[in-house]
């Protein structure tokens, strides 16, 4: 049992706070959400740092880090809001590398040379819809009934406007069956539920700290508003929260990691309850920087989309609830439940 | 990171379900419905087996078994619906007498605790002072060798079958509040002591303890003369991290997903096909979940000797109040059916939601209200200015 990070998460931690400071302050953040919500600089910075490669395979130019390892980082980036997809890519290069036979592909992967996403949403018609990354990534992983289909195609740069500023495309995906493994699908869906759930970590813990800050500087009626007890306990309330969501995200990476038997139901309930946690962060953020907080001035607004946009890349937050009630209780199956 | 148990770790676990198995009873369960949350044959069983002087650190003369086990004690007590108020108080108090008490406390008291033949209770609140507790104003005066006790107590929770109260007085009035307290252990046949039943809303009772002229020897004084916060300190260090509290909703959770799947409703349809309940439900393991790690984390926190104030605090504040809505969920479900109480042939499991659903605004209350731990985590965790 080791609940706070070792020795070596917390140089990994070191290093990419470090860089992610340096190189995506919330101007970065802005700038690239303007141009369809992906840094091309950030992305060669991350990878000239092996980003990308980080928890891949040493043989294919990776790593070889962990799962956990991975976490760590994704819970830096949350916080900086990094305009990269981090996440989508590394689930996606780690699942083409399970699958095998791909290896000059993945090498490229490694070296952030291509860049890979995953279409959570299952195709229809050979369309993916809100593929995370999809606008700029162009190595792109679909479900099909058979199996897994890649798609190696110029990715349309334009994404669609929406509420995160997150490069979301709608992609038409070859019909290119590599694989007919499920099981390492879903295992590459819950590695994205748990890494997620480590980023909404960093989002909501930045955008606490932000408030607590923000809660010095500000005087009404003549003293500090961190002094008003009721900004205190929601600040509590969310900080406690996040601590709680901290714990689930690294357990779900862990298990995934070690092939626990509570793996994906540790990744789903990571999930859900880390981007719950987030949103009630980033609101009461937003609620006690007052009017300041809504404009769009104060970084707390980018924060608030954000932590609201994430999750919604998989769907209606419920479906995954009923996800994870089916996996339970079994399915309610012609009005009975099993 | 690493969540898993070591192999000793996850034996000690098998054997105390083992051990619930066969030594709790429902019969057990049921008798507690007296308003005293306290098995005498249980907890006897548990200090035959070292189990109550476990958690005590070896150091100080306890079983120094890993705060891990400890943790995993308390889940599985909890789990199985075994009550641990009584037990944990008294290993609380063993604890803090092993650390702050004197030789006639450590060698004649402490091995009754731990070997099940006593029980102490906490005296700290009065009627005036719960969360503010170092304005305690029960007075303790030098008398000749020892003291003289006046004053009374509120919530003295299982004074009327404990031996020992662990009392909080006020010995000088006249400096800073946290600087003129003092701790005694009282054995509660002294003369001058009067219990009350306080009863509740929920099955449990508490009490009321008044202290009319108690006269004590010294050797009943835990810690230093005005030194009573120090002890405080280590009281509150214990409670919130081994004391448990930290998985109540298991057992409702199973009654209610019982109810789901067995109940039908007007219109044919069970419950649990109700998305509405399958979420509730969900949410309500999601909540579980997160107890687990908090009190992981605290006892492994605890493992590597490392104090912690703000980690207990998100524990009993995040088990609680989840606990508190997963109650009004499950009640809800069950509609009017759920109003049935424990004395109707007719309640659903004995009423357990209901039980629970009565007892469960206590939990926010006792131990450190929830804002009480808000502000503890503001100031210790965000850094945030004291509001008080
Ligand atoms: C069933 C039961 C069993 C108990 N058992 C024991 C026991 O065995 N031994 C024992 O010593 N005590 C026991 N207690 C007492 C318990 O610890 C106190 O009730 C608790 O600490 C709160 O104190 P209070 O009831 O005086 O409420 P108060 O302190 O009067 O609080 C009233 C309200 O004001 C709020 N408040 C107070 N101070 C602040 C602040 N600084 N900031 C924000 N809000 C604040 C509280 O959170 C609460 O909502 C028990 C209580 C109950 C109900």
């Amino acid at each position: 049992m080791q609940t706070r990070f070792t020795e070596d998460e917390l140089a990994v931690q070191d290093a990419f706070r470090t860089f992610f400071a340096n190189e995506s302050p919330s101007t970065v953040v802005r700038e690239a959400e303007r141009a369809g919500g992906f840094s091309a600089d950030l992305w060669n910075g991350l990878a000239a740092m092996g980003g990308p490669g980080m928890a891949l395979p040493g043989s294919v130019g990776g790593g070889d880090a962990t799962l956990c390892d991975l976490a760590v980082v994704a819970d830096v980036y949350g916080a900086h809001l990094a305009p990269v997809p981090l996440v989508e890519h590394a689930v996606a290069a780690r699942l083409l590398a399970t699958i095998g036979g791909y290896d000059e592909l993945v090498v490229e992967l490694a070296n952030g040379g291509s860049l890979a996403t995953m279409a959570l949403r299952p195709l229809v018609d050979g369309i993916a819809r809100f593929v995370p990354a999809g606008a700029v990534a162009d190595v792109v992983l679909g479900h099909v009934d058979d199996g897994i289909v890649l798609d190696r195609s110029m990715p349309p740069g334009d994404a669609l406007p929406n509420t995160g500023g997150l490069p979301l495309a709608h992609r038409r995906l070859a019909n290119n069956l590599i694989s007919v493994d499920h099981v390492a699908w879903s295992h590459a869906v819950d590695e994205w539920r748990a890494l997620t759930a480590a980023a909404y970590v960093g989002l909501g813990r930045r955008v606490i700290e932000m408030g607590v800050e923000y809660s010095r500087e500000r005087i009404q009626f003549g003293v500090p508003i961190g002094t008003f007890q009721a900004l205190q306990q929601g600040y509590a309330d969310a900080s406690t929260r996040m601590e709680g969501a901290h714990l689930l995200a690294h357990r779900a990476a862990w298990a995934l990691e070690t092939r626990q038997p509570d793996a994906s139901r540790l990744a789903g309930i990571a999930l859900l309850f880390a981007a719950e946690a987030a949103r009630f962060a980033t609101d009461r953020s937003m609620q006690y920087h007052g009017g300041y907080g809504f404009s769009e001035e104060y970084d707390v607004q980018l924060y608030h989309r954000r932590a609201t946009a994430w999750i919604l890349q998989l769907g209606d937050p419920s479906l995954e609830y009923a996800r994870l009630a089916d996996a339970e209780f079994g399915p309610v199956d012609g009005g009975k439940a099993a | 990171m690493d969540f898993s148990f070591p192999p000793e770790a996850e034996a000690f676990r098998q054997e105390v379900r083992d051990f619930l198995a066969t030594n709790l009873t429902e019969d057990m369960i049921e008798a507690t419905h007296d308003g005293t949350m306290h098995i005498p044959g249980l907890h006897r069983a548990m200090a035959d087996r070292g189990w109550l002087a476990g958690p005590v650190p070896a150091a100080l003369g306890g079983g120094g078994r890993s705060p891990l086990e400890s943790v995993i004690l308390n889940e599985e007590m909890q789990l199985a619906r075994a009550p641990i108020d009584a037990m944990g108080v008294t290993v609380i108090v063993a604890a803090i007498l092993l650390e702050h008490g004197n030789d006639h406390l450590t060698q004649h008291v402490v091995p009754r605790l731990l070997d099940g033949s006593s029980l102490a209770c906490f005296g700290y609140s009065e009627p005036e002072f719960g969360s503010d507790v170092a304005s305690a104003k029960t007075k303790a005066e030098q008398d000749g060798d020892g003291w003289l006790i006046n004053g009374a107590k509120m919530w003295t929770t299982m004074a009327h079958i404990a031996d020992y109260v662990l009392l909080l007085t006020r010995t000088d009035p006249d400096v800073p509040k946290h600087k003129g307290l003092t701790f005694f252990l009282v054995p509660l046949d002294t003369p001058g002591i009067e219990i009350q039943p306080v009863p509740t809303m929920a099955i449990e009772r508490s009490n009321a303890t008044f202290y009319d002229d108690v006269r004590l020897d010294d050797a009943w004084r835990v810690g230093d003369v005005h030194g009573g916060w120090s002890v405080m300190k280590t009281a509150l260090k214990y409670e919130r991290g081994i004391a448990g509290g930290q998985f109540p909703s298991p057992p409702v959770i199973d009654a209610a997903l019982d109810w789901a799947q067995t109940h039908t409703r007007p219109d044919g349809t069970k419950p649990i096909e109700d998305p509405t309940v399958r979420e509730k439900l969900v949410r309500a393991l999601i909540d579980v979940e997160v107890c687990r790690g908090f009190a992981y984390h605290c006892a492994d926190l605890a493992n590597e000797g490392v104090m912690f104030g703000v980690e207990g605090s998100m524990t009993k504040l995040f088990a609680s109040e989840s606990y508190k809505r997963h109650c009004r969920d499950f009640h809800d479900m069950m509609g009017a059916e759920g109003l049935l109480t424990h004395e109707s042939a007719d309640a659903h499991l004995g009423g357990r939601i209901e039980e629970n659903l009565r007892h469960s605004p206590v939990t926010t209350i006792y131990g450190g209200t929830s804002e009480i731990n808000r502000n503890v985590v503001a100031e210790g965790h965000l850094g945030m200015p004291r509001a008080r």
